[in-house]
């Protein structure tokens, strides 16, 4: 049986971290960095509501890629840098522990056998030295306890081994580490225990010897601070590359997305030419030439359908000019036929010199409506008496009783119009009533000022017809249109009221058809009084 | 009897006004080209002339100022297509009048017949002098005879009869509607261009400016014989 202690059983490889350790480096990203995942319908809301307060520019889309890219660019870096440096660390603290233990442990073994199993001070004043002998230039402290019995090399003033520490080595037969920060230095301390065998095959046992060793890690503190701030490095540099492809990528979105919207407003304001510029092959190169395809669609369509219409015009104005000539020969010679002939031929030429004026009128009228289709229909405005205007008219085409007027004094109601053109409103108006009711047809004539502070002059025709049939009120002013085939008289040629309210138009002014809940109808027209007289005329003179 | 020269270049409209106006009471000459109606121009004499604004060969409108360069005769557009540029220049040209395609005879012949009674100007004020000075102008309103700083001023009947209404009541302001019935003899809803055309004509001859002395603007209102 062998009393001398043994080390061959010493078990050091598993080693146990001990509580203590005061190192705190940050080693996964907290919580705060991660994105907050499925917030509820609630908050959903609520966040809607906060991001609608966010100004536009906040709000759009680079923004949003941005705050996208440096998210992403830090949750990345940290991570795996938290990563690399929880391996780093660990790999390098476990190693230098590793090789530091076993040093720590070839020294002890080697000075052990040398050791009495109940050694006295002196002899763990001899292990002492001796490890530290074998250990000299590395900084080593280390001391030896036995039972009450301590010695340290090179000096006292080992730092006091937790009382953990204490018991684990002198109740477990395993080597203890410990990380402690002493004075803001970092420092491994190992203690040691001392087994011994009795012989092969039997159980070691504790001798209750113990030694410990405290090493300084400065060099390895040095290599993990070095890492963290590499690891800073790093994500800073992410941060900025992120900033930096973020706006490349935005302003790579964004170009082709601003272009859609001052063409898509371009086109909105009728400008149907507009083109944009297709560069690259994805989804917003393909949005950009689905909206050349469609605008290129709109303005053939638009063009086609106003060919069309141009045609159907100068259709209506060719017919009206061809026969015209035939018309003037036929109108200038009216007057020689004998209409008061008796018989058939004087009636025959009766129809011929009525239907030739009906005709005239029909294409005077054509003539104008193709004047207003052309554009070239021109506004010669004079400033008039209104009044006086109306009297004149009425005058002019029919008896008095027929025509009941309301209007205001001479020098009362002012304004500029163009005479020749009220005066086919007015007629046109009071035309109509007298066709479809009986006389007197009532006008009045006045001023209303409307919201906007706008003074209007207002001409009301009021008749005591059936009124207007519902169906008919929409189409009142479109040309050719009778409101009863039946009733219309012959000669109404179905332009009059698309002439008066075409008229109007030109005028600026408004016109519109109502019933009057008694029975009949009425024709308003509005004209804008001009009292600033604005235009200048074309010849000069004393004002 | 008025005698009529017409320049007409469709044979139907042509032969038709002819027979109208015949009906009427006038002898009427027809010829189809612009050129034809200058010819005839001399051996007709006409009292008035009705010309047709679109022709073959020289324009209306040229035919309008080649007569008017030598000659104060009145003449009427018949114009086709009632396009107001046409009507404007026209008018500017020397046209005392105008009329739209198709006419009626007697439409016409009233017409003639006020543009004829604007040669026949004199206003039926006795109590007035024989010659009236304006200024430099002076109005002999018994022999129709305008001059300017000495000289004569040739005016075409519609331009004179302007002047004599004008110039009857100095500082008077007329309105376009009343110059139209006066002078044209329109109703009170005529063109007014062929007011404000024969008032450029007539501040031309009389060698107005920006400033006019004689036939002035009254903005909003219409025209007035300067008083100074």
């Amino acid at each position: 049986m062998s009393d001398r202690m043994s080390t061959r059983t010493w078990r050091t490889a598993r080693m146990r971290k001990a509580a203590g350790t005061r190192r705190t480096v940050p080693e996964a990203p907290t919580a705060d960095e991660t994105p907050a995942a499925g917030p509820g319908a609630g908050p959903r809301r609520f966040l809607r509501a906060a991001l609608a307060r966010i100004p536009l520019p906040l709000r759009g889309l680079r923004p949003r890629l941005l705050a996208s890219f440096v998210l992403v660019a830090v949750a990345s870096a940290l991570g795996t840098g938290a990563l690399a440096f929880r391996e780093a660390r660990t790999g390098v603290l476990q190693q230098s522990q590793d090789s530091v233990i076993n040093r720590f442990r070839t020294s002890v073994d080697a000075v052990a056998p040398s050791i009495p199993l109940a050694p006295d001070r002196s002899d763990l004043q001899f292990a002492v030295d001796q490890v530290l002998y074998a250990n000299r230039s590395s900084g080593w402290r280390i001391m030896a306890t036995y039972g009450g019995h301590r010695a340290y090399a090179p000096s006292a003033g080992f730092v006091e081994p937790s009382p953990e520490m204490l018991r684990s080595v002198r109740d477990r037969r395993v080597a203890v580490f410990q990380r402690m920060n002493v004075d803001g230095r970092p420092r491994l301390v190992v203690g040691m225990p001392v087994t011994y065998t009795s012989g092969e095959g039997t159980e070691p046992r504790l001798s209750g010897f113990v030694m410990y060793l405290e090493v300084p890690q400065t060099t390895e503190e040095g290599y993990v601070e070095a890492m963290v701030s590499g690891i800073e490095r790093a994500t800073l540099v992410a941060l900025c590359l992120a900033v930096v492809l973020a706006l490349l990528a935005a302003s790579g979105v964004l170009r082709p997305v601003r272009a859609l919207r001052r063409a898509t407003r371009r086109m909105a304001a009728g400008h149907l030419d507009v083109r944009l510029d297709v560069t690259g092959s994805d989804e917003l190169a393909d949005l950009s030439q689905s909206f050349n395809e469609t605008a290129a669609e709109l303005e053939r369509t638009v063009r086609e359908l106003r060919r069309l219409e141009a045609q159907g015009r100068r259709f209506v104005a060719d017919v009206s000019h061809e026969l015209r000539t035939p018309l003037a020969a036929m109108s200038a010679v009216t007057d020689v036929l004998d209409l008061e002939g008796e018989g058939e031929t004087g009636e025959a030429l009766r129809l011929i010199s009525e239907g030739t004026n009906r005709l005239s009128g029909l294409v005077n009228d054509l003539m104008e409506i193709s004047r207003f289709d052309a554009g070239a229909a021109e506004l010669n405005r004079d400033e008039i008496d209104l009044a006086e205007s109306v009297r004149r008219t009425v005058a002019s085409r029919w008896r008095q009783e027929q025509v009941e007027t309301r209007l205001p004094g001479p020098g009362e109601l002012r304004a500029r119009v163009d005479p020749r053109r009220l005066d086919v409103v007015t007629a046109n108006l009071i035309g109509n009533a007298l066709r479809h009711g009986e006389p007197p047809v009532r006008l009045t004539m006045g001023v209303r000022v409307d919201g906007a502070g706008m003074a209007w002059a207002v001409i009301e025709v009021t008749d005591n017809g059936p009124g207007i049939a519902e169906e008919a009120m929409l189409h009142i002013f479109e040309r050719f249109y009778k409101a009863s085939t039946s009733r219309a008289r012959s000669e109404s040629n179905g332009l009059g009221l698309a002439i008066t309210a075409e008229n109007v138009r030109l005028h600026g002014g408004r016109i519109r058809a109502a019933n009057l809940p008694r029975g009949g109808a009425v024709f308003t027209v509005e004209l804008p009084l001009h009292r600033d007289d604005t235009d200048t005329e074309a010849d000069g003179g004393t004002r | 009897m008025p005698r009529v020269l017409i320049v007409e270049d469709d044979q139907d409209v042509r032969r038709a006004v002819q027979l109208g106006l015949r009906h009427q009471g006038h002898e009427v000459f027809a010829v189809e080209t612009g050129e034809e109606g200058l010819e005839q121009l001399l051996p007709f004499r006409p009292d008035v002339v009705v010309l047709d604004l679109m022709l073959p060969g020289i324009s209306g409108l040229d035919v309008c100022r080649r007569i008017r360069d030598r000659d104060q005769v009145p003449i009427i557009m018949v114009t086709a297509r009632g396009d107001d540029i046409d009507v404007v220049v026209g008018l500017e040209t020397g046209a005392d009048d105008y009329v739209v395609k198709p006419v009626q005879a007697r439409v016409l012949d009233a017409r003639i017949r006020a543009v004829l009674r604007r040669q026949d100007a004199s206003l039926p004020d006795g109590t007035r002098p024989r010659a009236e000075t304006h200024g430099e102008l002076v109005v002999d309103r018994a022999g129709l005879v305008v001059t300017h700083r000495g000289e004569p001023v040739t005016l075409a009947p519609s331009e004179l009869r302007l002047l004599l209404t004008l110039s009857a009541s100095p500082g008077q302001v007329f309105s376009r509607q009343q110059l139209l019935e006066a002078v044209w003899e329109h109703s009170y809803h005529g063109d007014i261009r062929l007011v404000d055309a024969c008032v450029k004509r007539l501040r031309n001859k009389l060698g107005e400016g920006r400033n006019p002395r004689y036939v002035q603007t009254v903005r909003g209102f219409g025209y007035r014989f300067g008083t100074s």
